[in-house]
């Protein structure tokens, strides 16, 4: 059992660390079908990354070792920030190493360090891009956790696994709680993996760009590397979307048949997702980055009128 | 044997300070003699606690001195030893840190005598108020860690801003040294008596209860700088020799911890949720304050004496959250909140007094204590750079290391404020978990501004440019906090058992569940509820590391060209390019508009047909609305009342004489 477990455990992360991209192409797809571009083949950012892979590095004279760690760092944190979230099946033993505290904390740790990369060679790009992303992340993280602090007190547990089992038990009741929670999280969503209207991952204006702007020195595999871990980061908000507040589908047992489905389920959740997120980004501009902080309160606010609603209404029952 | 190791080592830091006097012009004094003793005892005070903090032993003595009816009275339970730990260890770095530190005085008048006896006296005085068992030994141990350390501030006391800040601290230690006193005053007079064992079984009704705790909260809470109280901690820490910043931020902050501990829970005992309420509300306030001022500071030191109020208002979070559950009958997640707060009060002790040494060697080697001057230390220092790095990210609260060990814990006690009945505690504790989150991501930022300003990127200014290496001593110093942040980060159960033993002697209740499934996990309440294991995440970590390193880098010799940086096709890029300290604060500055009085002045010279700026330059100056808001007014009504009083002083003897004669008269009057 813990033999299987941990095994499926393995094998679930490496399928989460290869299929990001596949989600990343999936979204920019849908966006070309709205905006009535060209797409390119599915095959597409594979072929980025292993020609980012191959080729040489370009450092800077001044980048001191710190710059050069901090794309493993940065990939590393988020591998295992998404090898705690349970994509095809729950009960798996990686997500008793860390709850959702401490998902938020991997995903505090690559943003650190990316930061830090950010401001090492000393171009301006780099701090204001640092500067901006850590400030915007300190608005989106009380949010975030408000949003966990709902869900954990809704199934009084902040394993993620529990948690989506109890959810899958109790069935399909409404609770208001987890509806603002859900909007809350997808307002955070958006802001922590820099998808319009917060931030434009396809933008290359220096003056308007926050993630981009940090890793605009990183060429090579560091870039390589880079670019997989937020590829890595967006569908761990998304598989955390669809499999917490509906977690129809997911695995509960280590069988052939259930895991199959789980990972049907999984992909056609992450597609959903995935097809809404194109449309909200066709159909949304870039905000101004002073009106991100009232973004960020909303979501923050949504997710207070998620946990408030949750003691008003529900506790006790 | 315990309480024999903690006397050797008051006795030790004792002759540290006596040896010192002999140090006058001959630095090799405090080198050989002075430092090593303090080394001496810092390590057996750290023994000494570690011994009851295994075994949860308490051991008392009575010393023959003291008063003629009370001798002092010393016992040494589970809570003075885990602070006896912290005293121990800090200091032990300080030791080795101070020999090295000193080279920068060699030469010129400092006044290196009063440097190594009130440093000796300072510890002497932070071991005896841990010791003491009575209100008298207390309040004289209090006194003569407040007064040496007072000397330790005014150390730089040519400028005349350092004796300002010293002044302030002296008067704000004694309005908080007369609270104290008050706050045992009204203990002594329920309990019959100075010893803290008749005030322990002492009934107090529950209003008296409540003025003991309010004189104790803001007593001590001055001392550990809470806010509003907190405006004289910035001025003197950071004005101190750096090695005794530390010993201010991280072990005398954590002395008054202690104190207010001993006393609402130990001397008071029935503890009241109320006062939970305000704990939590004030911790949280000065958290959120504390990290909003730290990060709009430009000088490094300053910096760190705020975010020192910041962790000190996290800790009071943790109490508060104790007395909170204990108060309204959940003895077990009081517990859990208590471990919690001493775990972290036990891990800013480390990281703080890191970060101090750290920014003690940047500050010896470039003599730059603006972070808007430095830059690139990383590569001049690399040891330094690491250990500071180490500390930034314990401090930051990012896992594995041990800043998010405790923040964890603390997140886990407010998620078990569902089982509370009171509807508004519900909700208030959620809230103050926000607001506690949004403190953590702060600090996040404050700390990549301050790592990022001054280690990384290219050096502002021409002595940043030539620091060099520090000496091995300082080296190792900031090498054994960093290893002792890792490990308490890694391991964080054997530490959280250690500390279980507190409450379990306190309290006489245990949580045997939170370390009851191996020192793998850490699991507060269940393993269902939650779990976290910081050695298999710090292994996932390197795991991932490694396997990204072996399968995904590729081998050769023309993997890596050096080449410049992207400097968007104009010329070469200058250090003065950089993003600076200020710019990094200021999106966040904006946001967080009102919470300083900013004074920003911008002047402008234009050439003479008003196209072409010739000059430009920016001032800005942060001011602490606490000022405003409380101390000048205070400050105003004191001269107030101080000019009505001196209408009574006519310089006429027979005025004087009259005044006797009505004194005599009324005093005849009241005893009749």
């Amino acid at each position: 059992m813990t033999w299987t477990g941990w095994l499926l455990a393995l094998l679930q992360t490496t399928l989460f660390v290869a299929c990001a991209p596949l989600l990343a192409i999936w979204i920019k797809r849908n966006k070309c079908f709205w905006q009535n571009r060209r797409a390119p083949r599915y095959v597409q950012p594979y072929r980025d990354l292993i020609k980012l892979f191959r080729k040489q590095v370009v450092l800077a004279e001044n980048a001191s070792p710190l710059f050069r760690m901090a794309p493993y760092i940065v990939f590393a944190a988020t591998i295992v920030a998404a090898a705690t979230v349970p994509l095809v099946a729950t009960e798996l033993p990686t997500t008793a190493i860390a709850d959702m505290l401490v998902l938020i904390g991997f995903l505090a740790l690559a943003r650190f360090f990316l930061a830090l990369a950010g401001m090492d060679i000393g171009t301006a790009f780099g701090g204001m891009g640092a500067s901006r992303e850590v400030s915007l992340a300190s608005l989106a993280e009380p949010a975030l956790l408000m949003v966990v602090f709902t869900i954990a007190m809704s199934v009084q547990s902040t394993n993620l696994s529990n948690a989506m089992t109890h959810l899958l038990e109790s069935g399909l009741v409404l609770r208001p709680s987890l509806l603002f929670a859900l909007l809350g999280l997808l307002l955070v969503a958006v802001a922590e993996t820099g998808r319009v209207p917060v931030d434009n991952p396809a933008t290359h204006l220096e003056l308007t760009m926050l993630h981009e702007a940090m890793i605009l020195e990183y060429s090579g595999r560091h870039l390589a590397l880079m670019e997989w871990a937020a590829q890595l980061k967006l569908m761990i908000f998304g598989v955390l979307i669809a499999n917490i507040f509906f977690p129809w589908g997911i695995a509960t047992e280590f069988t052939a048949a259930a895991l199959a489905t789980g990972l049907a389920a999984v992909a056609v959740k992450l597609a959903l997702l995935g097809a809404i997120l194109a449309i909200a980004e066709t159909a949304l501009a870039k905000m101004r980055l002073f009106q991100v902080p009232q973004f960020l309160n909303l979501a923050f606010l949504l997710a207070l009128l998620g946990a408030l609603t949750h003691i008003i209404l529900e506790a006790g029952t | 044997m315990a309480l024999n190791l903690a006397f050797a080592a008051v006795m030790a830091s004792l002759l540290s300070a006596a040896v010192s006097l002999g140090a006058h012009r001959r630095i090799v004094v405090l080198r050989a003699l002075a430092f090593p003793l303090l080394g001496l005892a810092g390590a057996t005070a750290a023994v000494a606690g570690l011994i009851t903090l295994s075994s949860g032993a308490v051991f008392t003595d009575t010393l023959p001195i003291g008063l003629p009816w009370l001798h002092w009275q010393v016992r040494l339970d589970p809570l003075s030893a885990l602070f006896l730990i912290i005293i121990g260890i800090v200091t032990f770095a300080v030791a080795l840190f101070g020999p090295g530190y000193l080279r920068e005085y060699e030469h010129g008048d400092h006044p290196l005598v009063q440097l190594g006896v009130f440093t000796g006296l300072f510890i002497t005085g932070m071991l005896l108020v841990v010791l003491a068992d009575d209100a008298f030994m207390f309040m004289i141990a209090w006194e003569v860690m407040s007064l040496s350390s007072y000397f330790l501030v005014v150390f730089h006391h040519e400028q005349a801003a350092n004796r300002r800040a010293g002044f302030l601290y002296l008067l704000m230690a004694h309005v908080g040294g007369l609270m104290i006193l008050l706050g045992y005053g009204v203990l002594a007079t329920f309990g019959d008596g100075f010893a803290f064992a008749s005030m322990r079984v002492a009934e107090l009704s529950p209003l008296w209860a409540s003025v003991a705790f309010a004189l104790g909260f803001i007593g001590f809470g001055m001392k550990a700088g809470l806010v509003p109280l907190h405006a004289w901690l910035p001025e003197a820490h950071p004005v101190a020799p750096s090695h005794i910043s530390a010993l201010m931020s991280g072990v005398m902050l954590k002395v008054a911890v202690y104190g207010f501990i001993r006393m609402s829970l130990d001397l008071i005992g029935d503890v009241h949720w109320g006062w939970g309420v305000t704990a939590l509300l004030v911790g949280s306030v000065s958290a959120l304050l504390g990290v909003l001022y730290a990060l709009q500071q430009n000088d490094l030191k300053r910096l760190l004496a705020y975010s020192s109020i910041e962790n000190i208002g996290v800790i009071f979070i943790g109490l508060g959250l104790a007395m909170v559950f204990m108060g309204s009958g959940h003895p077990k997640l009081g517990v859990m909140a208590l471990v919690a707060a001493l775990f972290h009060a036990f891990n800013h002790a480390l990281f703080k007094s890191l970060l101090f040494l750290g920014a003690g060697a940047v500050i010896q080697r470039s003599h730059e204590q603006n972070l808007e001057r430095m830059g690139g230390l990383l590569t001049r220092l690399p040891y330094t750079g690491v250990f500071f790095l180490i500390g930034v990210i314990s401090i930051s609260s990012l896992p594995p290391f041990n800043g998010f060990a405790s923040e964890w814990l603390i997140f886990q006690a407010a998620l078990q404020a569902g089982t509370l009945d009171n509807g508004v505690l519900r909700i208030l504790i959620p809230f103050t978990a926000a607001m506690l989150a949004l403190t953590g991501a702060l600090v996040v930022v404050c700390f990549v501004k301050a790592y990022g300003i001054a280690f990384l990127g290219q050096p502002r200014s021409r002595r940043v440019r030539h620091a060099r290496q520090v000496t091995w001593g300082m080296r190792s110093a900031q090498g054994l906090l960093a290893v002792a942040c890792l490990l308490t980060g890694v391991l964080p159960t054997t530490v959280v058992n250690l500390i279980l033993q507190i409450p379990t002697q306190l309290l006489g209740t245990g949580l045997p569940s939170v370390t009851a499934h191996g020192w793998l996990w850490l699991t507060p309440v269940s393993p269902e509820v939650a779990s976290y294991s910081a050695p298999l995440v710090l292994l996932g970590l390197l795991l991932a590391w490694f396997l990204a390193w072996q399968l995904l880098h590729p081998r050769g010799p023309r993997s890596i060209r050096r080449g410049d940086p992207w400097d968007c096709g104009f010329g070469p890029l200058s250090s003065r390019m950089q993003y600076t300290g200020t710019a990094f604060a200021q999106p966040l500055r904006r946001i967080f508009a009102p919470v300083w009085k900013v004074e920003e002045r911008i002047e402008r010279q234009t050439e003479a047909d008003g196209l072409r700026v010739i000059r430009l330059s920016h001032q800005q100056q942060i001011i602490d609305h606490s000022w405003a808001a409380l101390y000048e007014p205070i400050g105003r009504w004191v001269m107030l009342v101080a000019r009505r009083v001196t209408r009574l002083q006519q310089g006429n003897i027979r005025i004087y004489l009259a005044y006797s004669f009505f004194t005599l008269l009324l005093l005849l009057w009241l005893i009749s």
